[in-house]
């Protein structure tokens, strides 16, 4: 087997355990997916009735739906991990660290889908906008963002797992760095709807791949020293 | 006694450098009085760069040598670094209210760059006052400062973008009073006012820094008394100021 086979089989294993458990026991993501579906309909009393206002702010309300109660599902994610040691016995595997990061990644990219899977159609039923239309570009957009988030999420849920005050910290350190992922995204999706007629969305497209890129490497390189602490 | 000289430097020059700035300078002819503004604005701006700068230097030397000294500079970086940025978006929104007619302009990449910048490394400061041991809040610290340094040219790009995208620019560029054709007087009070502050920043991170230090064999005394008999604790060590 060649060490990048190997890598992605111990990726795949640690993204499929952290899966199994999910289904099993229901503690992380399950809760995040209501808490998804009750922001967007809180949206809709903040910034309703004007079925055009909503329908105008839609691609901004889906992704902070995505980004908020994605947050919280990484930050449960890896909560879960610390209970009976199961994070320190993950730090002694004899594995590569950056195998370790990539299958949390993975995991938490799961969960990020799971997400957008939910918030797409609610977007389309509750604020009126016509997502089905450019399905296909929407899956990138949702594909990007979603690995971006999971990168860096993952690795700052690493790093503030073992801290008292998680609940809080996490999104106040994350939000600021998802903030031109936020951007980028919300662009993408509003520049997709209108028909991308300035040829704006291949630039946003090359954004989103590049934070993911930037976050994936910053993220494998030091994921584990936060679990080596 | 040196550190004492340079403060005491850093405030007779700060007050000259005002004094300078607001009287003896004339004020630009279309934006009036407010631009004096923007001698500070620009200097704090600028030292904040190279806060930030020198704690990302610091933040990956910690990585690879684990060496404490490293650790101190981060956060005496960051910790100046907070405040001069936080002076800076503070005398722009009081330059942008007389100039442009509003504290804030979502079309400004800049501003909203500088915003989320600032928000980084709050959060740097933040996560260090939540781990209580030396080691783990120095990785930790260290790795949040790599995350911000690489997220920072990409919140750049992106906010420049988005203004391209939802309307075009509305305003000067502020920093317009920088470019050669701006009569030598005001590019003396900007250096002027730079220079200035750059001894007071140097003299912050200087204290800073020895503080971080005394704060971390305090820390360390504080652990290898709670781990060996009460005798052989060994004292804090003097203040060499």
């Amino acid at each position: 087997m060649s060490a990048t086979t190997r890598h992605l089989a111990i990726a795949t294993t640690i993204a499929g355990k952290d899966l199994r458990a999910e289904l099993r026991g229901r503690h992380a993501v399950t809760s995040t997916l209501f808490l998804a579906a009750v922001t967007m309909l809180i949206f809709g009393f903040a910034l309703g009735p004007d079925r055009d206002r909503l329908a105008a702010a839609g691609p901004g309300l889906l992704w902070l739906a995505v980004v908020l109660s994605g947050i919280l599902a990484l930050g449960r994610l890896h909560h879960l991990e610390t209970e009976d040691g199961a994070f320190e016995l993950l730090g002694l595997y004899p594995v590569s660290r950056a195998a370790i990061y990539l299958g949390k990644v993975l995991g938490g990219l799961a969960a990020m889908l799971a997400l957008g899977a939910l918030v797409v159609p609610l977007t389309v039923i509750l604020f009126g906008v016509d997502l089905l239309a450019v399905a296909p570009g929407l899956l990138v957009v949702i594909s990007l963002g979603s690995v971006g988030l999971a990168a860096v999420g993952t690795l700052y849920a690493g790093l503030t797992v073992r801290l008292r005050a998680r609940e809080v910290l996490l999104p106040l350190l994350l939000l600021p760095v998802v903030a031109p992922l936020l951007l980028a995204a919300v662009s993408a999706t509003a520049v997709l709807l209108a028909g991308d007629p300035f040829g704006e969305l291949a630039a946003w497209l090359q954004l989103l791949a590049g934070y993911d890129l930037a976050m994936l490497l910053a993220g494998g390189v030091t994921y584990g020293l936060a679990l080596e602490e | 006694m040196a550190l004492r000289v340079l403060g005491i430097s850093a405030v007779v020059a700060i007050v000259a450098a005002t004094v300078f700035g607001l009287f003896i300078v004339p004020a630009d002819v279309n934006q009036g009085q407010p631009q004096r503004i923007l001698y500070l604005h620009v200097a704090t701006a600028w030292l904040a760069y190279l806060s930030f700068g020198v704690t990302t230097v610091a933040c990956i030397w910690w990585l690879i040598r684990r060496d404490p000294r490293a650790d101190a500079v981060a956060l005496a970086g960051a910790e100046v670094g907070v405040v001069f940025i936080a002076s800076t978006i503070w005398a722009g929104m009081m330059w942008g209210r007389p100039v442009w007619g509003t504290f804030w302009d979502w079309g400004d990449p800049r501003l909203t760059s500088t915003a989320v910048l600032l928000a980084l490394y709050l959060g740097y400061l933040l996560i260090r006052r939540l781990t209580d041991d030396p080691q783990r809040r120095a990785t930790r610290a260290a790795i949040i400062g790599i995350i911000a340094a690489i997220d920072l040219p990409i919140v750049h790009f992106s906010v420049t973008w988005w203004r391209g995208l939802h309307q075009p620019p509305t305003f000067g560029d502020p920093e317009n009073i920088l470019n050669p054709p701006a009569p030598g007087q005001f590019v003396a009070a900007l250096l002027f006012m730079l220079a200035a502050f750059s001894l007071a920043w140097l003299w912050l991170a200087i204290n800073r820094y020895r503080l971080a230090r005394l704060e971390w064999s305090a820390e360390d005394a504080a652990r290898r008394g709670a781990l060996a008999p009460a005798a052989s604790v060994a004292p804090a060590p003097e203040p060499n100021a």
